[in-house]
Parts: C-alpha cells; sequence; structure tokens
C-alpha cells in the first residue's frame, strides 16, 4: 500500500515535471498597456466578493461606470476563504490585462510583491496607502502601485454629529467589527465620537467590536450584529453606528426589531449608501449612512490608467473632494443637514481636526 | 485471479474509484451550474501544467502536508488533535516575535526561529493531553476551547502588544511584528528545481520549509514503524486495552503524542514566515482544519498525505484560473475538495470489507482443507 502510493506520487510528479518543461510559457507575455484600443482591468475583490451590499458591491460600480464611460473591459475575481491565493489572483491578474484593482488592505503586502515582478502593468489598492514605511520618509512601493487614503473619521465625524443631533436619550452606540487592523476600523470610531461630543459633550456613547485580529469574522458576522446592537438599543441607545461591513445586515434587524417591540431607534451604515442597498423591510431604520467613495477611488484609477496620468503613492479622499461623506436617502436627516453642512465646512477649512484615534 | 493480483487491484481500486466517483459528481454540479466540465477541468490541468503554478501548488501544499502531519499523530493515538489551527497561529506569532528580536548568524537565527515554534506549538497541545490524563477532559472539547482562547484571545492580544511602527496606524500600511532580519529567513530553492526544469520566471519563490516538510514526513514514517515508541503509538491507537497489557503507559502515549503533534503543527505557519518575514494582522487561517482532511485523505501515512496535500493544494490554486477564464465558479474547487474526502473515506471502507471477506473466505478455505 505505502509502496504503491510512492510510486503514484512519483509518477504523478514526474508527469507534471515534465509537462512542465515542454509546455509553452506563455504567462510571460504581458498584455502590456496601451497596446491595444482599450483597456482591460482585473477588479480581485476582498473575501466574500460581490455582493457584500457594501465595500465590494461599491467597487463593482465604479467599474461599471468606467465600462460604460470610457469603454474599458473588466474581469472579476475573488480570493479563497482563506485568503491563500491572493498573489496567484493578482499575478493572474497581472497576466491578462493592463490595470489590476485589488479592494482592500489585505492585499497590500501582495500587491508590493507581485507589482515590483510586473513593473508593466499598473496597481491599485483600494484602503491602503500603498507606501513602504520601513523607508524614512516613506516612498510609494513602485510608480506603478497607486493607493488611496479614506479619510474615514471626517465622514464618520458628520455621522456622530447627526447620531448626537437625533439622539433623544442622550446615549449612542458604536459595533466596530475587527479591532486592531493597524487602527483602520478604530479611525471610525474616533470621528464618530468625536462628531457626536462636538454636538453633546455630554453624551454617553457604547462602542464594542465584533472581533480582534487576526479574526476577520466579525465584518461578516450578522447574527453578532444583531445580538451587539440588541443589548445596545436595550441599554438605552437609540442610534447606532457600524462599520463592520456585513456585519450591519444584522444591526439593522436589530433596529427594527427593538422598534417595533419598544421604542424608535435609528442604525446607521457604512460605506455604500445602505438605505439604498439594505434589506427594505430594514429601510426605514437608517438615519444616514457614512459614504466612502470605493466606486470613485475604482473610477479614478482606471480613468488615469486611460489617460495615460498613472503614477505611484497614495491619493487622499477626503470630505473636500467628496471623497467621504454622509447620505441622505429617505430623508430622514432633511432637517439637520445645515447643521451637518456647517461641520464639513468647518473640517474642510481646517476648523475642525477629526482625531483618528479614538479619545 | 490469483491473491496477489487481487490485492494490487483492491490498493489501486479505492484511490482510483475515490477520484472518479469525485470527477463524476464535480462534473454532474458543474452541469447544473452552466458551466462545461469539460472547459473547467482543461483550464485546470493546462494552469497545473506550467511550472510556475507547480511552484504555487507546492508552496500551498507544504503548509497542508505539516498541518496533515500532525493531526495524522494523533488519529494514530486514536486522538483527535483538533487545535492544530490555534497551535499553529500562536507558535506562528511567539516564533515571528523572538525571530524579530535577535540577531544571530544564519544557521542558528533559523534554527531558533524553528525550535521557538515547535517548542510552543507542542507546549500548547500538550495542555490538552495533559488535561485528558490529569481530569479526563476530552481532547476534543479542550483543543477546540484551546483554539477559541489562542486565536480571539492570546494571539489578538499579542498582535497588539507586539505590533511594530506605532506611526503605521494612523495612515494605513502593513501591520504585523517587527520583521525578521535577513539571517532568520531560509532563502528560497528555486535552483535546485531549476535543475530538473527550465529557469523560474521571477516572483514565484519555492518554499525551502519544503524541505523540512521533506523531512518530518520521512521523521514520521521512521518513528511510527522503526521505533520503539511507534510500536507502542499504534497499539495504543489501534488497541488501548491491549497495549496496557502489554505494559505500555496510556498516558504518557497520549501526552507524548500530543506534544508531536502540536510541536508539527507549529511549523504550519512557517512557509508564510519565511515568506513575509513578519507575523500579519491577517495570516493565513484555516490550515489547521484543512490539515483534517488532507491527513483523512491521505490515511495518516506519510505519502498518502503528500498527495491529499498536493490534491488539495492543485484544487485550491485552480479557482484563480476558473475565475479569470470564467469557465466556473470558484465554489467548484470547495464542493470537489469535499466529494473527494467523501468519496475517498467511502472507498476506503468499501475495500476494507471487500479484503476482510476475501480473508474470511480463504481461512475458511484454508480450514476447509485441513479438515479432509
Amino acid at each position: 500500500m505505502r509502496k504503491r502510493l510512492l510510486l503514484l506520487l512519483s509518477l504523478l510528479m514526474s508527469f507534471s515535471l515534465i509537462a512542465a518543461a515542454c509546455g509553452n510559457d506563455d504567462s510571460t507575455t504581458d498584455a502590456g498597456a496601451g497596446d491595444g484600443d482599450s483597456i482591460t482591468v482585473s477588479l480581485i475583490y476582498d473575501i466574500g466578493g460581490r455582493g457584500d451590499q457594501s465595500f465590494n458591491d461599491s467597487a463593482y460600480a465604479g467599474a461599471l461606470r468606467a465600462e460604460e464611460e470610457l469603454g474599458i473591459t473588466f474581469t472579476e475575481a475573488s480570493p479563497n476563504d482563506d485568503g491563500s491565493n491572493r498573489a496567484e489572483l493578482l499575478q493572474l491578474g497581472a497576466d491578462a490585462s493592463d490595470l489590476v484593482v485589488a479592494v482592500g488592505f489585505l492585499f497590500e503586502g501582495d500587491v508590493a510583491a507581485v507589482g515590483a515582478e510586473n513593473p508593466d502593468t499598473s496597481f491599485g489598492v483600494i484602503d491602503s496607502v500603498m507606501l513602504d514605511f520601513s523607508q524614512d520618509p516613506p516612498v510609494p512601493y513602485g510608480e506603478n502601485i497607486a493607493g488611496t487614503g479614506f479619510r474615514e473619521e471626517q465622514g464618520s465625524f458628520l455621522v456622530g454629529a447627526a447620531a448626537a443631533l437625533k439622539s433623544e436619550s442622550g446615549k449612542i452606540g458604536f459595533i466596530g467589527g475587527v479591532s486592531g487592523v493597524g487602527g483602520l476600523i478604530e479611525r471610525f470610531e474616533a470621528g464618530y465620537i468625536a462628531g457626536a461630543k462636538a454636538v453633546n459633550p455630554d453624551i454617553e456613547i457604547l462602542s464594542e467590536y465584533v472581533t480582534a485580529a487576526p479574526d476577520f469574522d466579525g465584518f461578516n458576522a450578522p447574527d453578532r450584529g444583531k445580538e451587539i446592537g440588541l443589548a445596545m438599543y436595550e441599554d438605552g441607545a437609540d442610534v447606532v453606528y457600524h462599520a463592520a461591513g456585513g456585519t450591519g445586515a444584522g444591526l439593522f434587524e436589530a433596529a427594527k426589531d427593538h422598534s417595533d417591540m419598544a421604542n424608535r431607534v435609528w442604525a446607521i451604515g457604512v460605506d455604500s449608501d445602505q438605505y439604498l442597498t439594505a434589506d427594505p423591510a430594514v429601510q426605514e431604520f437608517i438615519l444616514t449612512s457614512m459614504l466612502k467613495r470605493v466606486d470613485v477611488a475604482v473610477y479614478t484609477f482606471i480613468k488615469a490608467v486611460v489617460d495615460g496620468t498613472f503614477t505611484g503613492g497614495p491619493t487622499t479622499y477626503d470630505l473636500a473632494i467628496d471623497g467621504v461623506g454622509y447620505s441622505t436617502s429617505g430623508g430622514f436627516i432633511d432637517d439637520i443637514v445645515p447643521q451637518l453642512e456647517e461641520f464639513k465646512a468647518q473640517i474642510i477649512a481646517g476648523d475642525i481636526v477629526v482625531p483618528t484615534v479614538p479619545e | 485471479m490469483n491473491g496477489t493480483t487481487r490485492r494490487v487491484v483492491l490498493a489501486v481500486a479505492a484511490p482510483v474509484a475515490a477520484l472518479a466517483f469525485a470527477i463524476g459528481l464535480s462534473s454532474i454540479v458543474l452541469l447544473i451550474s452552466g458551466s462545461n466540465p469539460l472547459d473547467a477541468y482543461g483550464d485546470m490541468l493546462k494552469h497545473a501544467s506550467k511550472l510556475e503554478t507547480q511552484v504555487d501548488i507546492l508552496n500551498r501544499a507544504t503548509p497542508l502536508y505539516l498541518s496533515g502531519v500532525a493531526a495524522a499523530i494523533g488519529f494514530r493515538m486514536n486522538l483527535f488533535n483538533i487545535g492544530v489551527e490555534g497551535q499553529y497561529l500562536f507558535a506562528f506569532i511567539v516564533a515571528a516575535y523572538v525571530g524579530g528580536q535577535v540577531s544571530l548568524p544564519a544557521a542558528l537565527h533559523v534554527t531558533v526561529i524553528i525550535s521557538v515554534a515547535m517548542i510552543v506549538g507542542g507546549a500548547y497541545s500538550g495542555l490538552a493531553g495533559a488535561l485528558k490524563v490529569t481530569r479526563g477532559v476530552n481532547e476534543v472539547i479542550s483543543t477546540i476551547m484551546l483554539n477559541a482562547i489562542a486565536i480571539s484571545g492570546i494571539v489578538a492580544w499579542l498582535i497588539t502588544e507586539w505590533q511594530a511602527g506605532g506611526e503605521i496606524s494612523a495612515t494605513g500600511g502593513r501591520v504585523g511584528t517587527e520583521p525578521i532580519a535577513g539571517s532568520g529567513l531560509l532563502p528560497d530553492i528555486n535552483s535546485w528545481l531549476e535543475l530538473v526544469t527550465r529557469d523560474i520566471r521571477q516572483g514565484k519563490e519555492l518554499t525551502a520549509v519544503l524541505l523540512v516538510a521533506v523531512a518530518v514526513g520521512l521523521l514520521y514514517h521512521v518513528l511510527l514503524n522503526r521505533t520503539v515508541f511507534g510500536f507502542d503509538l499504534r497499539a495504543s491507537g489501534m488497541n488501548p486495552t491491549a497495549a496496557r497489557a502489554g505494559g505500555i503507559s496510556p498516558k504518557r502515549m497520549i501526552v507524548a503524542s500530543m506534544v508531536l503533534s502540536g510541536a508539527v503543527a507549529g511549523l504550519v505557519g512557517l512557509p508564510e514566515l519565511m515568506d513575509t518575514g513578519f507575523f500579519p494582522s491577517n495570516p493565513i487561517k484555516g490550515l489547521g482544519f484543512a490539515g483534517i482532511a488532507v491527513a483523512l485523505l491521505g490515511r495518516n501515512h506519510p505519502a498518502g498525505i503528500a498527495l491529499g496535500a498536493l490534491i488539495f493544494a492543485f484544487l485550491d490554486i485552480s479557482s484563480g484560473i476558473l475565475q479569470v477564464t470564467g469557465a466556473a465558479s470558484r465554489e467548484i474547487v470547495q464542493i470537489m475538495q469535499g466529494v473527494i474526502i467523501l468519496a475517498a473515506v467511502v472507498a476506503y471502507e468499501v475495500v476494507r470489507r471487500i479484503r476482510e471477506r476475501d480473508e474470511a473466505a480463504s481461512a475458511a478455505a484454508a480450514l476447509a482443507v485441513g479438515a479432509t
């Protein structure tokens, strides 16, 4: 039995090696930028892929817009559930297209490596500035590697202010997906708290994270989101903001359930305008959403390649260029828009500096 | 058909039948989901025939193999070590931290990192063994609990505690432990493979941990089949009562096999550590659970586990090309992995029963001959 398996194994190995030796190495012929009429783009999602009603879907919307307006073609792919084949997907993307857009900060290390090996392909990463911090001052990983820096704390400040303005109990909540990821989600929390306190210095803020890195389940745990949301509402919070991806669907359900049984409460969405993307049954409980224009960033990457202006390094998406913001769908915050716009102007002018670390 | 031929056929029949069944069922799933199975399999094989893809497959198979051996050591002793997941992540971060703190000559530096990984993995797994022999806690329960404690508790805390570069957090950037100096990292072994193949394209690096995995496989084989300890282990696993009667201490065997299993589990994070040079906040997870499936597929046999790891690695790597060519959705890969395990378990069981029946028949025939 043992010997036979060994034999089988060695046969298999030798066959594959022979095949490799004979096989044409057609992968080294790169598509190369600008050698055809149409630019090709590989869009590589984060774990979960398209259909998350939030982050990945927003990236898809940006690529779709580029397809319509700029006449590019794009393909999509998602990594395995454990993320083990990110580098592989990036290489496949680089082989087949002019631009590879990687959606999510988890791609940072792999894009830095694959990008260096494929200098003729442009790489854009959402949610990472793609700077090499081992250098002082930090430098871009490469001229073909661009990143984005979203100022989520600024957008979160505005929804925090909205929460405080709408809260009747003087108590609001925050649910973060995963803590300890280089302070990424903590930025949302910091801005939210600062915005709420700017309206009402005495406001009480409940804050909880679903999981801590390296456990990334917190971004896709609607059951836990519902549990935490219900606990916060029962504790007296009447507005709860989530920065937890797919977990947010649970918070919306919690807002509906609590409102059906007890007092009317609100939830605040994140990334996309979740009033439009969430289940219609929970729509009326979504006060507003902190917009993070991933679609704009993806479109901008593609446009830069089409125009031939693509350069390495980060682009900042802040309030000034509407890279972040808040949504008004549903009309629930129409009455406080003037106050929010005033805060927005103060942030853009630099009169308010929003913290990035929770106080 | 004489006895020997029949035995050979039976031995080959199980894996072949399992594979055929798995391909058949996967084809049906592909057809139902509107894909052409021939296109999908063609793309997968064409992709896998490239040297670079084979490097990817070997790199993926290496941690799967180590994880499979770790699980198999427990299985041989009738211990279900589900804790490989927690053991390797815990060992991974401690080894990364220690490796990043010390500055040593190359050979010593690597030895320290590997030793730390094995000690941490072994000690953490030994905890479950100790709980079993002193308090009678089932190792399935304790290792599941220890997984949760390690991943969501200890490692999550250590990540924030040992995070390098505080200012990085405000602007994003890679987060992890202090990078290990070059002396602590094993170089790739591309040149070894290139002896028998053409040059590997830039950017693909065959992990040197592959050699560690091969060594572990050989040691596992020798330990199990050529040592007293291995005999005791197999005996205790097959028949604990008889083993005890034979003077083998069950407590000693339980703790020893859990520690060994954990020590091998500690190596699972090594390929990623040698590649990145630090413990990232998003390490590759799930290898511990995949290892259980790989061990199952490989029948706890050192070469069988290798074959299982290669099959799983091949399927994992195929998910990318299937998406790029649009031949099938990536979920088909997981379905195939599940179907193959199921098919293998059923096929081996069927063959085992046929064998038993054969043996019973030949014994009866021998008796009948003796009686006349």
